[in-house]
């Protein structure tokens, strides 16, 4: 039977077209979380999807926090179910604590919509457990509000406990992407961040959209290891029955 | 206005102040029966008789377009929100551009934000979801801080309407010249698909039906916005006709506005203020209730608001319409009849609900947070009438008076005498094949060319634009056609945007008829069948003959264009009075074009894919160098004319190469237009292998000058590359479609061996060398008094550096 991986929809999302086709591109069966609904539907997995949640014309995502939706997924995440926030859905999960740190204007002070390159930290969570080998992912980013952002203290720590997830790289020699003068790191990312987990690491969420490319045609495939490690994680969870199986404390 | 200026001792009448004329008056009321107008039924005759709805005096012009049939696929033409083209599988796409040229010079950001919603309501109200957007921009001089503010705004508007409503925006144009200085063009397009069973129709049909209006309330935003703003120019020194420029004041400080006489002496903006969050719940609302089979009609609010959507949608069906006043949503109290009538707030749907339809339709609507409301029904009776709080009646105008059987001018059409531009002082009156400095080497002309504000890399613009939302985007922008694929087939869309304002303002045929060779070439060189025409018709002042004699020419070439290329003008737009004090734009008919690639696998693209390829011209260079890029940059006036366009060999050669991509046997094509061949070459080489690069090694046979062969841009000519093994049957192709074709060069090696190869073994710095040769190219070039010397040799790295950097510099941007 395939997985179901629930795609929320908040009024105003837009890129939950991507989500959709990339979950099914990865053999999942993609269920519609409305914004208003109470339930996650008995998912194994939740995908909290890209676009512009009720306008976001405060901030990105912080009403979306208030949410019935988010409040099932703040239950869900607890039991350890697996949630992955994509670009938005970062912005949402950050405001609802379920992730550290913040996501700030970008540095540039414009929207960046361009192909970029990202490398994971670690191949051992389940967000990257089925990307074979750590190697530049080109996809998008599309985003005015993407430099991740916390203080040094809780950079140091996410660093120490393996919560960086992934980092913006150079797209040909796959090195760490500088600070904001370097077009590697889109939007001025502190120390190139481009994806987080939180400690339990079953919540994961990164600017960059995977979910986009998931397609040679469309460019790239290199997201679909994401999606796929995703699906495939929430999958042996559901198998099992139980918490989520990868702790990633180190 | 100066102080010293004496004041209007006697008031206009209101039909004048509201930019109706004495005759168009008369006219009113032969439609109304011989009666008057009271003032609320003039107000909506005076939008709804705009020049922006009524095409007052372009529709006899429009009526000569060849429109297509059955036959091309169209399946929905001229008169709808858009047209609508079958592409087999069950599957229609939906598409059309418009302009909102004159909001977006008043007020950038909302000007163009609103042009990108008003072109996706007219897609989404046909039954289709938007999947792309094009926009064409045009300012005036670069280095002016107005055209800076403009540029910044405009692409601000329409970046964050795109972005927000998650339609990715995958390409179009922008380019700088003179004449726009103080009147831009914002054209926006949409394209959408549809299963062919749900186009929906913009009318009204049975009696006793529904009419319901849902979406955001109704405001004293864009009283008279986009018709009023349209249907005058920006010299006009007449308040009355143009009340809506004057922007600074925000609220009406009169005696609450309390009827057309005191609104329109009033400073109120009325550039209408665009909501993509609400335009996006919008789309999901609207296909929801197509798609469930809830409406029997569905028209968009754009210019003329209620009226307009009430008259065209009755008097499609040959209906009528009965609307309550008081049932419309409104966003402000004590709003007048009239501010209702014709207010432009965006973001709103009218939708004919047969009544055991419209619990399901109201559900549908409060599931997306959306406003609706019943508002009126269906009448049998011809006219819509308006009715107010006591069911007094306060208007009623037979539907097509409005509409169908709106006036109709008879401009007068007169040739300038002199169709050349004078010199401007200062600039060399001589004609010649003449470079900015005499004995200046082509590299350095071609390296000036590619750094320029109108042919340098759009990059730092583009990337402000979602351009990959709904994981379709083949191809973004940036690289000449967009092209995205349509999920669950193998099929894509290929769309590009052109218009040629440089000719078109020595030759206004030949200007749109060489709009529509290069948007249709742009389609066509990725193997793509072109499947029809959408245009949005920028010109001037149509009362000035000379102005309405570049729109006659303008359409007339629009026609024998799309006619002499088999091609279908589903529909489009027309934007008229686009002056200001500084004089006319240069005609500029905008020409968007939809093509169909079967199979996404076999999309070819400019960029060289791989050494070792060959080279190949298609089509030959013809005289004339008059409005190029180069004779602009060498500052030449326009003395030798444009290059001609021959309409037969341009159909050729789309076929050609349609045919060969279709077969295989194509590794790259490209057209050559802005800044020519070396331009043209300059583009392969740098778009191959993902930007990465790629040089090549060209001898270019020259037949009478070097800045033609070079830098001209006759049209109807190709640059491909082709693996060796498919080179004599793409020659054998060429000729069988009477093409001239010659083997020109080679891609990845860098041919003299002098110069630039990196020292210490090193693989040698990818370049692009042209050798010129021929009989107009002999040593003795400097002799004959030619400027351009015998070889062109540019490193990838200096032409890269040129592109990326052109356009920031020009506008004064940082550059990262």
């Amino acid at each position: 039977m395939t997985v179901r991986i629930g795609v929320v929809v908040f009024p105003g999302s837009n890129r939950d077209i991507d989500a959709v086709n990339a979950l099914e591109v990865a053999g999942a069966e993609p269920v519609v979380l409305w914004h208003e609904d109470v339930s996650l539907d008995g998912v194994a997995g939740v995908l909290v999807p890209g676009g512009f949640a009720y306008g976001d014309y405060l901030r990105a995502g912080v009403i979306a926090r208030f949410s019935p939706i988010v409040r099932a997924l703040v239950g869900f995440a607890a039991d350890g179910g697996l949630v992955l926030g994509i670009c938005n859905g970062f912005q949402v999960l950050t405001e609802a604590h379920l992730l550290p740190g913040a996501l700030l204007r970008n540095r540039g002070l414009r929207f960046v919509s361009r192909e970029i390159a990202i490398a994971p930290e670690r191949l051992d969570t389940p967000f990257t457990s089925a990307i074979p080998e750590r190697r530049p992912l080109r996809m998008p980013v599309a985003h005015g509000e993407g430099a991740y952002f916390a203080d040094d203290a809780t950079l140091d720590a996410l660093e120490a406990n393996g919560q960086v997830l992934f980092r913006y790289v150079d797209p040909l020699t796959g090195e760490r992407a500088g600070g904001e003068d370097d077009r590697a790191n889109p939007n001025g990312s502190l120390r190139a961040i481009a994806g987080v987990t939180n400690a339990a690491g079953n919540v994961a969420g990164l600017m960059p959209h995977p979910e986009t490319a998931v397609e040679a045609v469309l460019g790239s495939d290199d997201g679909l290891g994401i999606v796929a490690s995703f699906v495939a994680s929430a999958a042996a969870r559901e198998r099992a029955g139980g918490p989520a199986l990868v702790t990633t404390t180190r | 206005m100066t102080i010293a200026e004496p004041p209007t001792a006697v008031e206009e009448p209101l039909h004048r102040r509201l930019g109706v004329t004495d005759d168009e008056l008369e006219a009113i009321r032969d439609r109304l029966g011989g009666r008057d107008p009271n003032e609320l039924e003039l107000a909506m005759f005076s939008v709804m008789w705009s020049e922006h709805c009524s095409y007052k005096s372009s529709r006899p012009l429009l009526r000569t377009l060849p429109t297509g049939s059955e036959a091309d696929g169209v399946v929905a033409g001229p008169g709808e929100n858009a047209g609508v083209i079958s592409i087999g599988d069950g599957l229609a796409v939906a598409f059309k551009i418009e302009s909102h040229n004159h909001p977006s010079a008043v007020e950038p950001t909302q000007g163009a934000a609103t042009g990108v919603g008003g072109i996706l309501r007219d897609i989404f109200t046909m039954g289709a979801r938007p999947i792309a957007v094009l926009d064409a921009l045009r300012f005036g001089d670069p280095a002016d801080a107005r055209t800076r503010h403009l540029v910044d705004g405009v692409v601000k508007g329409v970046g964050g309407y795109g972005n927000c409503v998650g339609v990715p925006t995958i390409g179009g144009e922008l380019v700088f010249d003179p004449s726009y200085q103080g009147n831009p063009l914002v054209n926006v397009m949409a394209i959408g698909l549809l299963e062919e069973a749900d186009l929906t129709r913009a009318a009204a049909p049975g009696v006793g039906n529904l009419v319901v209006l849902f979406g955001s309330t109704t405001g004293r935003d864009g009283i008279g916005g986009a018709s009023v703003l349209a249907s005058a120019t920006f010299a006009d020194a007449d308040p009355a006709k143009r009340p809506s420029v004057q922007v600074g004041e925000t609220s009406d400080r009169g005696p609450a506005g309390a009827s057309p006489r005191s609104s329109v002496s009033s400073k109120r903006p009325s550039v209408q203020v665009g909501d993509p969050f609400n335009e996006k719940l919008l789309i999901e609302a609207s296909l929801e209730l197509i798609r469930g089979g809830l409406v029997a009609g569905l028209q968009d609010l754009g210019a003329g608001g209620i009226t307009c959507a009430t008259s065209e949608t009755a008097d499609r069906a040959g209906t009528g319409m009965r609307i309550e006043l008081a049932a419309i949503p409104r966003r402000e109290p004590a709003m007048e009849p009239f501010e209702v009538m014709i207010s432009e707030s965006q973001e709103r749907m009218l939708a004919i609900v047969e009544p055991d339809r419209w619990e399901a339709v109201r559900a549908v609507c409060e599931r997306w947070g959306l406003p609706v409301a019943v508002i009126g029904r269906v009448t049998g009776d011809g006219d819509v009438t308006i009715v107010g709080d006591e069911g007094t009646e306060l208007a009623r105008i037979p539907a097509s008076a409005l509409t169908s059987d709106a006036i109709v001018h008879d401009r007068v059409a007169a040739p300038p005498v002199r169709r050349r531009a004078a010199p401007a002082p200062g600039v060399p009156d001589v004609a010649s094949d003449g470079l900015p400095e005499r004995g200046m080497d082509p590299g350095a002309v071609l390296v000036a060319l590619l750094g320029s504000a109108n042919l340098a890399s759009r990059r730092a613009i583009f990337e402000q634009y979602d351009s990959t939302v709904q994981a379709n985007t083949v191809e973004g922008p940036g690289h000449g056609a967009a092209v995205v694929r349509i999920k669950g087939t193998t099929m894509a869309l290929v769309a590009s945007t052109d218009a040629n304002q440089a000719v078109g303002a020595l030759d206004p045929w030949l200007g749109a008829a060489l709009s529509v060779a290069e948007a249709t070439r742009n389609v066509a060189i990725t193997g793509a069948r072109p499947l029809g025409v959408t245009n949005c018709l920028n010109y001037g002042d149509p009362t000035r003959p000379e102005a309405f004699w570049q729109l006659t020419e303008g359409v007339r070439g629009l026609a024998d264009a799309c006619r002499a290329l088999g091609l279908p003008v589903t529909g489009g737009n027309v934007s008229l009075y686009n002056e200001s004090s500084s004089g006319a734009i240069a005609p500029t008919p905008e020409i968007g074009v939809v093509g169909l690639l079967e199979d996404v696998s076999t999309l070819v693209r400019p960029g060289w894919r791989g050494a070792g390829d060959r080279i190949l011209l298609v089509g030959e260079a013809t005289p004339g160098l008059a409005g190029s890029a180069y004779a602009e940059l060498a500052g030449l006036a326009a003395e030798d004319g444009p290059p001609s366009l021959d309409l037969e060999r341009e159909r050729a050669i789309q076929a050609f190469v349609r045919e060969a991509a279709v077969r295989g046997m194509l590794a790259s094509a490209q057209d050559v237009s802005g800044g020519g061949l070396a331009v043209s070459l300059a583009e392969c080489c740098l778009w191959a292998d993902r930007d990465r690069g790629l040089g090549a090694f060209v001898r270019l046979p020259v037949a009478s000058s070097p800045a033609v062969d070079l830098f001209g841009e006759s049209p109807s000519r190709l640059v491909v590359s082709a693996a060796p093994r498919h080179v004599p049957a793409l020659v054998l192709l060429a000729r069988q479609h009477g093409l001239p074709i010659e083997e020109i060069g080679e891609v990845g090696i860098t041919g003299l061996g002098t110069g630039t190869e990196a020292e210490d073994g090193d693989a040698p710095l990818p370049r692009l060398v042209v050798e010129l040769h021929g009989s107009g190219a002999t040593g003795a070039a400097e002799d004959r008094g030619s400027r351009v010397a015998d070889a062109l040799i540019v490193g990838l790295d200096e032409l890269r550096h040129a592109s990326e950097t052109g356009l920031s510099r020009a506008l004064g941007w940082e550059t990262r």
